[in-house]
Parts: C-alpha cells; structure tokens; sequence
C-alpha cells in the first residue's frame, strides 16, 4: 500500500532537525571518574603530608571532594541530566563504602586479634586444669554446636509446621491469635528467654540449675518466630496456581503441601532457617543464665553445666587470669571461630539454595 | 470413559456474592462444550464449579447439583478430591510445577495421588501422555529436564499431558490458549479434536472463531451489569448459535458488537 497517497504524511516535514533528534552530545571519556579520583586523592594527600596525617579524614575529605569535582566537571562537559547521574552515583558509592566500614572493622578487628590463637590446640584442647597459657575451646565449640543444634532441633520443625498452619491452613480467629503470639515472641528480649528456660527447669529440677539443653530451650523460644516469619513469607511467594494445579490433578492437600509447595520454597526456607541460627548462635546472656560454663568437656546436654563460645568468649574477657594476655587471645579467637561457623552455615544455606531452586533449564 | 454432566438450579457464590445464577445444561460425553461471554460473567466460576474447585476459594459454595452420570458432585460423602481425579482441568497460564522435571510434571498427578506404580508403568503412562498432548516428539530426549524450561505453547501442552495422564473422564479447560501464539493455539485446538474422542471436554474461551472450530455445544453466558449475577442465556449446537441464535444478545455477542 502507498501510505503517501493517502496524504496524511507530508513528506517534506520528516527529515526536519528536532531537539530530540541523535545528535552526538559530549561526553566525558570512560577513565574521567578514575582520574578525577586519583587528582583529588593527591592533593588531599599533599596536603595531609604538608600539615597532619589522618586516615578518616584522607577518605571523607577525598570522597567530599571527589563528588563535588565530578559533578562541576561533568556539568560542564556533558549537561545536567548526566551530572546528576554521576553526582548520585558518586554519592550511593560512598554511602555503600560508610556501611561497609562497620563490617570490615569487625572482620579486620576480630581476624588480625583471633589469629593469635586460632591452631590446633584451640580446637583440640578444653580447658581443664589450664591457668594462663595454652588450652583450648573445643569444649565451648561443642557446646555452642550441641546446644544450637538441639535450638534448630525443636524450632525448626516447630516454627514451619506453624507457618504452613497459617499459610495453608489457617482462617479466622486463632490464625490470627497465633500470627499476633508470634510478633510478640519476636520481641522477647534474649534475657527473658533465657530466665524462661531457666524458670522452666528450676520447677523440674529444682533452683540452681543449668543445663545444655535449657540453653537449647532458651535459644529455641528465640528463634522459633524468626524461623515462622521467614516460611511464612517463602510460602506465601508459591504462586496459588501451582497449588490449584495439584488440586486439579485430584492430590489431596497434605500431599500438595509436601510435595509441591514445600520443595517448590525450600531454596528460601533453608536460607531463613540458616539466618536464624546465625542470630541465636551468638546469643550470650541466656546461656549465661541457663547453661552457664564450664571449664572442662561436657558432652552431656542433659547433665550439668556446658561451655558455649559466646559464654566462653565473655568470661574470658571480663575475668581473665594471671597472665591476662592469653585469655584475651583466646577470647578472640572464640569470636573468630563463631564468625567462621556462621559463615560455613551461609555457605551451606547457599548450597541448598542452589540445589534446590526451581530451575529453567534453558 | 467419557461422562455426561447434567447441571441443575446452580447457584455459586463467593461469600455472599451470587456470581453465578440459576445455570441448568447438559454436557454431552464424547462432544466439545464452548462457553462463551464477556468478561466477568462468570464463565470461570462455572467451569470451576464443574470439579469442586471452586470451593478452594475461601467463601466459594454453590446451591443446586451437579450430576456425573446421576451421581451428584456435591452430595455429603463425596470426596472433592476423587471429583477431580475424574474431572481434570487445564488452567489459563500454564503452570507446571517449577521444580519438577518434565517427567515428574507428567506422572505428578499420578504418583502424588497415592497410586503406585512400577517404574515401566509410570513410562508408559508419560510417553501415552505427551502423545495425547502432541508433546513427545519435541520432548522425549529431554524428559529429564526441568518443565519450566519448555516455551509457552509446550508447557501448556505439558499441561494437558499431565491433566490426561490420570486418565479423567472429563477434561476443563480454561481459556487454555489466551497466553498462546497463533501456532501454538491451532496446536492446542488440534489435540482437542483428538481428545474428543475419548473425554467429555469443556472449554471457556474468549475467542469467537475457536469456540466455532472446536466446539459441538456451545453456551453463552452473560451479565446484566456490575454486581449481578452472571447467567446462561442460551446453550445449543455449535452451528446453530454461530447462524441463527435464538437470543438477540447471543447475536450481538458473536458479531462483536459488545463484549
Ligand atoms: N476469588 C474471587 N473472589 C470473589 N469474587 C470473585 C472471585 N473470582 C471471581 N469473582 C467474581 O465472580 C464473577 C465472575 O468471575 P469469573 O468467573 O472470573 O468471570 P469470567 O471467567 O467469565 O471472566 C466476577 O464478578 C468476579 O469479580
Ligand atoms: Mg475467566
């Protein structure tokens, strides 16, 4: 068809220059920021090196100025809308690089302190009969592994089979009784959980008590509604049709549960679950309370007094012996080896995530 | 296996809300039963109501019966799910099961609704499946590869594989081409022709030309207004509503002139 003969696109008029047109507009050459960055951190340096020098103030003076030259040189050059670009840029850089400060000052802290200490005997050894240096946490280690593990033990199946209540099933008045018991659990103050279990176990075996497995108890109060919240969220992201698809197909609800909904949620179950151990793992004042901490190897969450590595960690702190110094060490190095737990439990969340998430395929 | 459906005085609502008024019709074994209407009148909620899925909606109930063979649906003692293992239903975006195989997807009605089965069986059951749907051949190297890797078209063919392979006796199936390319849906609309053969098919769809195409029956559904109930204005032989409706509102919807 000849759209010209209809006489609504006059020719003449499409070629005429427009202010949108794709013109060529100037723009700075890629290495511009790197080298407006290196200039200014120069002449900050000079003149740090002419009067005083100062670390935080090199960073903040450097990124101030940075953000300011870039924004002048790009205006410049290249027009408002660009420099706006590279102003927000510049600035949700350095915002990123201030909320990493926190955590590479701990890692770095924490590592350049810990490593003092972190060999063989420290794994190895507990602390029985020791006074200065030497030993070991191996008793703490697994005491933190048994009495979080037993947590994760009674919160875990706990915590999902109420969220799949409230998912799946739960209508009405004691869905929403349970869902408020849940933010309140949220809100608990770890103190209280750990007097809790302590009060719990007190009415069984009378005061004075302390057991691995009231830590347990105390750790599994605060981690049972972190673990219901985060199911709750994943199973709410399963889209209702995979569930009225099985539902068609004459699976009976239970079995949709388990076998649809379930799997097709398990890559962020595993990552929720991980992230509530990682919160009570290094919980300190309740296990303080209820499990208390021992020098020598307990194995036995039911009997008796047990290390934790929070607990190790504080003790050794605020009661050092005689030398001080490898106490310290040691509490250090505590905290580094829960570091280093949490993060192979991330690096496994991670690994179940990848195993089980839904795949394309394609 | 093919069974009538004989519909009587259906009232469907959700809470309070009669979405659905008064239906009465009978669906022919062995036919291809269209059900056309605007949007919104209901045509869902009614092809819903045909297996008990409707009442997985919280508030959906119904009033009135729905017969297979004499046996009312909704009679006390009758176990939804043993409705929907024989009345199968094929959704409007396809929806295999994302973590499952291709595979998995095909014997997933068959294995998580209890049966067992041995592994030669269960074979035979997705290879007699993906042929139904006019699947294997694009996909008998890869049975083992995630079903949500298929294009669109496949994985609603996926879909029906998996709907078949419980071997229902009625298959549903709602606007099942909507998100589908062209050739996609002629695929689709072959396979039904095929399917006739052995299963009583309902099917909603939106697109006038199909419902011709495919359809032995067809039903019109339409609603007064916003917040009324929608209603079957007129059910007869495909032919006859696409020449000589006997409703003015049937004539007017077919030849476009609302909807
Ligand atoms: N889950 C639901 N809850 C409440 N009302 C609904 C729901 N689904 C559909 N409806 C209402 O029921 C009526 C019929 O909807 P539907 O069956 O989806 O129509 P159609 O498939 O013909 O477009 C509409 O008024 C719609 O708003
Ligand atoms: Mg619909």
């Amino acid at each position: 068809m000849d759209l010209t003969s209809t006489g609504t696109t006059p020719t003449n008029d499409i070629r005429t220059p427009t202010r949108t047109s794709l013109r060529k507009r100037a723009s700075l050459p890629r290495w511009a920021p790197a080298a407006v960055l290196a200039a200014v951190l120069g002449a900050v340096l000079v003149v740090q090196l002419l009067t005083t020098f100062n670390v935080v103030t090199l960073l903040v003076g450097t990124a101030l100025l940075y953000i300011v030259g870039i924004y002048a040189l790009s205006r410049t050059v290249e027009g408002r809308r660009k420099a706006t670009d590279r102003l927000v840029t510049a600035v949700v850089t350095s915002a990123f690089g201030v909320a990493l400060i926190p955590l590479v000052s701990v890692v770095v802290t924490v590592v350049g302190k810990g490593l003092e200490r972190l060999d063989g005997e420290f794994f190895t050894y507990s602390m029985r009969g020791i006074v200065g240096a030497g030993g070991g946490a191996y008793h703490a280690i697994m005491g933190t592994l048994i009495v979080t593990g037993l947590a994760a033990l009674m919160s875990v199946p706990l915590g999902m089979l109420t969220a799949i209540y409230l998912v799946e099933y739960g209508r009405g008045r004691l869905a929403s009784a349970i869902t408020f018991l849940v933010d309140v659990m949220t809100g608990i103050p770890s103190i209280v959980a750990g007097l809790f279990a302590y009060a719990l176990f007190a009415v069984f075996f009378g005061p004075g008590v302390r057991m691995g497995v009231g830590g347990a108890v105390a750790l599994a109060v605060l981690m049972t509604p972190v673990v219901v919240r985060s199911t709750e969220e994943m199973l709410k992201l399963v889209p209702n049709d995979l569930r009225e698809a099985a539902f068609a197909l004459g699976i009976p609800k239970w079995r949709t549960i388990v076998k649809v909904v379930l799997p097709t949620s398990l890559a962020g179950i595993a990552t929720g679950v991980t992230l509530a151990i990682a919160r009570v793992i290094g919980e300190t004042a309740p296990l303080l309370v209820i499990a208390g901490t021992t020098t020598s190897m307990n194995l036995n969450p039911f009997e008796g007094r047990m290390a934790t590595l929070p607990v190790f960690s504080y003790y050794s702190y605020v009661s050092p012996g005689v030398p001080r110094d490898p106490y310290l060490d040691r509490a250090w190095t505590a905290a580094l080896t829960l570091i280093l737990i949490v993060m192979v439990l991330n690096l496994g969340a991670r690994l179940i995530s990848t195993i089980f998430s839904p795949k394309t395929g394609r | 296996m093919a069974k009538r459906i004989d519909v009587k005085d259906l009232n469907i609502y959700y809470g309070d809300f009669l979405a659905v008024e008064d239906i009465s019709m009978t669906i022919e074994p062995r036919s291809v039963t269209a059900l056309i209407g605007p949007s919104g009148c209901g045509k869902s909620t009614f092809l819903r109501s045909l297996n008990r899925m409707h009442e997985v909606v919280p508030g959906g109930r119904v009033e009135g019966s729905v017969a297979v063979d004499g046996q009312d649906l909704y009679d006390r003692g009758v176990d939804p799910v043993d409705v929907r293992r024989q009345i199968g239903m094929v959704f409007q975006r396809p929806n295999p099961f994302p973590t499952m195989s291709i595979y998995d997807n095909v014997v997933a009605g068959v294995r998580l609704s209890g049966t067992r089965m041995k592994r030669s069986e269960l074979d035979d059951v997705v290879e007699r499946s993906l042929q139904g749907a006019n699947l294997w051949n694009e996909v008998k190297d890869r049975l083992t590869k995630p079903g949500a890797g298929l294009s669109g078209g496949q994985q609603q063919r996926l879909c029906i594989a998996r709907a078949i392979a419980v071997e229902p006796q009625v298959l549903l199936m709602d606007e099942p081409c909507s998100a589908l390319d062209p050739i996609s849906t002629l695929a689709i609309e072959d396979l039904i022709a095929n399917l006739k053969q052995e299963y009583t098919i309902v099917i909603v769809t939106h697109n006038m030309q199909q419902a011709a195409r495919v359809s032995d029956f067809t039903g019109f559904f339409n609603i007064a207004g916003t917040g009324k109930p929608g209603k079957l204005i007129e059910m007869d032989d495909t032919a006859k509503i696409f020449s000589t409706p006997s409703v003015k509102a049937t004539e007017d919807y077919i030849s476009g002139r609302f909807g």
